[in-house]
C-alpha cells in the first residue's frame, strides 16, 4: 500500500531580521544596526505516514511543528529534500496535493465579519462543492462536533474560541481530504470543545478511513489519538515510534512528557526560537 | 472538462460572493465611504459653479467620476492580498486547488462591479445636484474606452497586489502612493500641461492620462470610435502589457512569499 506521506531529507530555514545590540547605534543615521539571521526551522527531517495512520508530532512552540505541516500543505517551498502526498510531489504537483488535502492551523482563520455559513460556503466553492451539499455536510460535520445548529449565521466575531475552531474543523472536512493535516486544532480551547474535537477525530478515521498528521504539545492528546508520534526539538525529530514504545524506552515511565523531557532535556512549555 | 470549467467558475463565483458578502457587512462603513466621496467630487464641482463655468464642472465631474471608478479598481484589486493577510485567511485561500487565474478574475470582476455600482450611485448624486446634461455625449465610445481603461487598470492592480507578498505593510503602503502619484499625473481635474516639465513624461506613461481625454471627449464633445482610435489602441495596448505583466508578477510574488514564509497572518 502506498504511503500516504513521505519526507525525505526535509530542511526549511528562514532569514530573519536581528537586532545586533540593542546599545549600539550607527553614528551617522541613530538607527540601531540590523543584520540577517538564518533560523533553520526543519532540519533534515524523514519520516512516511502509512495510510488511515494518525501519526502525531510532539514539540514545543517554535521546534518546526507548523513549518513541516505548512510544507506538507503547499504553503513553503523546501530547501532540501522531498516531501510526496499519495505520490505526488508537493513541489512539482502541488494542484495534485491540493485536492488530497486541507488542514486546521491553530488559530481559526476566517472573515470574522461573516457568519460561519458564509465562511464555509465559500470554502467549498473553492474546492468545487455546491452549495447545497455543502450545506449538508457542513451541518453534518457541525452536528457530529457538538456546534450549535442555530449559531451558523451569527458573525464568527461572535463564535466562542471553540466554535469557532470547531468551524474550521467542518471547513477542512468539507472538502473530503484524505490526509488532514491538523496543527494544534485543540489549543486554547475549553475541556468540552476539546473533547468534542478529539472525538470527531477518532470518527473521521475510524468511519472515513482518514490519514491525520496532529501536532499537538499536549501529551495525553498524543497518547489518546495518535498511532505513532514524534518528537521534534529544534526542526529535528529526535525519535519516532508509536506511543508505548517511547515509554517503553524509557524505562516504563507513565508519560510521553518525561520521554520528551529524557529525549531533549527540556520541557515542553520552553519557547525556542 | 465540463467539470473542471464548473469548477472554475464556482472558484471565480467564491470571490465574487465573498466580497460583496463583505460589502453587506460592512454596510456602515461603505455608506461612510460613498458619503465622503459623493461630497468629495460635489466639492470640486463647486470650484467650476464658481467660476460660473458650466463646461469646467462638466470636466470637473468627469474626471473625478473617472477616477472614483478608476482608483476603486486599483484599490480592491491592490488590497485583495493584503485583506486576507489582514484576516489571515491567505494561506486556506492559497491552499485551495485552484488556478491563481480564478483568484485573480473573481477579485477583478468584484472590483468592476463594486467600481460600477459606486460610481453610477455618485453620478446619480452630481446629476440631481448639478443638473448635468450629457445629452451630446457618445455613450458607445465611452463604454469602449470604460472597458479599455479597466483592463489596463486591472494589470496595475496585479502590479500592486504583490506588494504585500513582498512586505506585508510596506506593500500597501507602497500601492498607495503609487495610487496617489497616478492622481497626481493623470490630468484627474486639471490639463496635465499645467503639470512641471519634469513631471509631465510620468503622465505620458500613466493610462489614466489617456481614459480622461478619450472619456471627456466622448462624454463633452461627442467623438466617436473613429476619431479617438489612436487613444484607443493605446489603451489596450497598455492593456496587452500590463495583464500579463501582472500576473507573472503575481506568480513571482507567490514563489517569493512560499519560499520566505511570507503567507502567513499579518495583523
Amino acid at each position: 500500500m502506498e504511503p500516504a506521506v513521505v519526507c525525505r531529507g526535509v530542511s526549511k530555514h528562514f532569514r530573519k531580521r536581528a537586532q545586533r545590540d540593542s546599545g549600539r547605534t550607527s553614528r551617522a543615521s541613530g538607527f540601531s544596526l540590523a543584520r540577517s539571521e538564518v533560523v533553520k526551522a526543519v532540519d533534515s527531517v524523514d519520516f512516511s505516514v502509512a495510510g488511515g495512520e494518525v501519526f502525531g508530532i510532539l514539540g514545543c512552540n517554535g521546534s518546526g511543528k507548523s513549518t513541516l505541516i505548512r510544507l506538507i500543505s503547499t504553503l513553503l517551498l523546501p530547501d532540501a529534500g522531498d516531501i510526496a502526498v499519495f505520490g505526488c510531489d508537493v513541489v512539482r504537483e502541488r494542484m495534485a496535493v491540493r485536492r488530497l488535502i486541507n488542514r486546521v492551523s491553530v488559530e481559526a482563520s476566517f472573515y470574522k465579519k461573516l457568519s460561519a455559513r458564509e465562511n464555509l460556503m465559500y470554502a467549498a466553492r473553492l474546492y468545487g462543492v455546491s452549495p447545497a451539499d455543502a450545506d449538508a455536510r457542513a451541518r453534518h460535520i457541525l452536528g457530529e462536533l457538538g456546534f450549535p445548529a442555530g449559531r451558523m449565521n451569527d458573525s464568527m466575531t461572535d463564535l466562542s474560541r471553540g466554535m469557532q475552531q470547531k468551524v474550521a474543523i467542518a471547513r477542512a472536512f468539507l472538502s473530503s481530504p484524505i490526509l488532514l493535516l491538523l496543527d494544534e486544532p485543540t489549543t486554547g480551547l475549553d475541556p468540552r470543545s476539546k473533547r468534542d474535537v478529539q472525538r470527531f477525530i477518532r470518527y473521521l478515521v475510524e468511519s472515513h478511513d482518514a490519514t491525520v498528521i496532529l501536532t499537538t504539545h499536549d501529551m495525553d492528546e498524543a497518547d489518546a489519538l495518535c498511532d505513532r508520534v514524534a518528537f521534534i526539538d529544534e526542526g529535528r525529530f529526535v525519535a519516532v515510534g508509536a506511543p508505548a514504545e517511547h515509554k517503553a524506552r524509557g524505562g516504563g515511565v507513565a508519560s510521553l512528557e518525561e520521554v520528551f523531557i529524557d529525549l531533549t532535556g527540556h520541557g515542553l512549555e520552553e519557547e525556542q526560537r | 472538462m465540463k467539470a473542471a470549467i464548473l469548477q472554475h467558475g464556482r472558484a471565480v463565483a467564491a470571490f465574487v460572493i465573498r466580497d460583496f458578502s463583505l460589502v453587506r457587512r460592512y454596510l456602515g462603513w461603505e455608506s461612510v465611504w460613498i458619503v465622503y466621496t459623493v461630497v468629495s467630487i460635489l466639492t470640486i464641482g463647486f470650484i467650476g459653479v464658481d467660476q460660473g463655468d458650466d463646461e469646467l464642472v462638466v470636466f470637473l465631474m468627469v474626471g473625478g467620476l473617472l477616477w472614483g471608478f478608476l482608483s476603486t479598481l486599483f484599490h480592491t484589486l491592490a488590497e485583495s492580498v493584503a485583506w486576507e493577510m489582514w484576516e489571515g485567511t491567505i494561506e486556506y485561500t492559497f491552499m485551495a486547488p485552484i488556478s491563481r487565474s480564478a483568484f485573480l478574475v473573481g477579485s477583478c470582476a468584484f472590483a468592476v462591479l463594486y467600481g460600477l455600482i459606486r460610481t453610477v450611485a455618485i453620478l446619480a448624486a452630481v446629476i440631481l445636484l448639478f443638473g448635468i446634461s450629457l445629452a451630446n455625449a457618445n455613450v458607445t465610445s465611452a463604454v469602449v474606452i470604460l472597458v479599455a481603461s479597466s483592463l489596463s487598470f486591472v494589470g496595475l492592480g496585479l502590479i500592486a497586489a504583490v506588494l504585500p507578498m513582498f512586505s506585508p505593510e510596506r506593500g500597501s503602503q507602497t500601492a498607495h502612493i503609487l495610487q496617489a502619484l497616478v492622481l497626481l499625473v493623470s490630468g484627474v481635474y486639471y490639463d496635465v500641461d499645467v503639470l512641471p516639465g519634469w513631471l509631465q513624461p510620468f503622465s505620458k506613461v500613466s493610462p489614466a492620462t489617456y481614459t480622461l481625454r478619450a472619456m471627456r471627449g466622448a462624454l463633452i464633445d461627442g467623438r466617436g470610435l473613429g476619431e479617438m482610435r489612436g487613444t484607443l489602441v493605446l489603451l489596450f495596448v497598455f492593456a496587452v502589457v500590463l495583464i500579463p505583466v501582472g500576473y507573472a508578477a503575481f506568480t513571482w510574488g507567490e514563489t517569493h512569499a512560499r519560499r520566505a514564509g511570507k503567507l502567513k497572518r499579518s495583523g
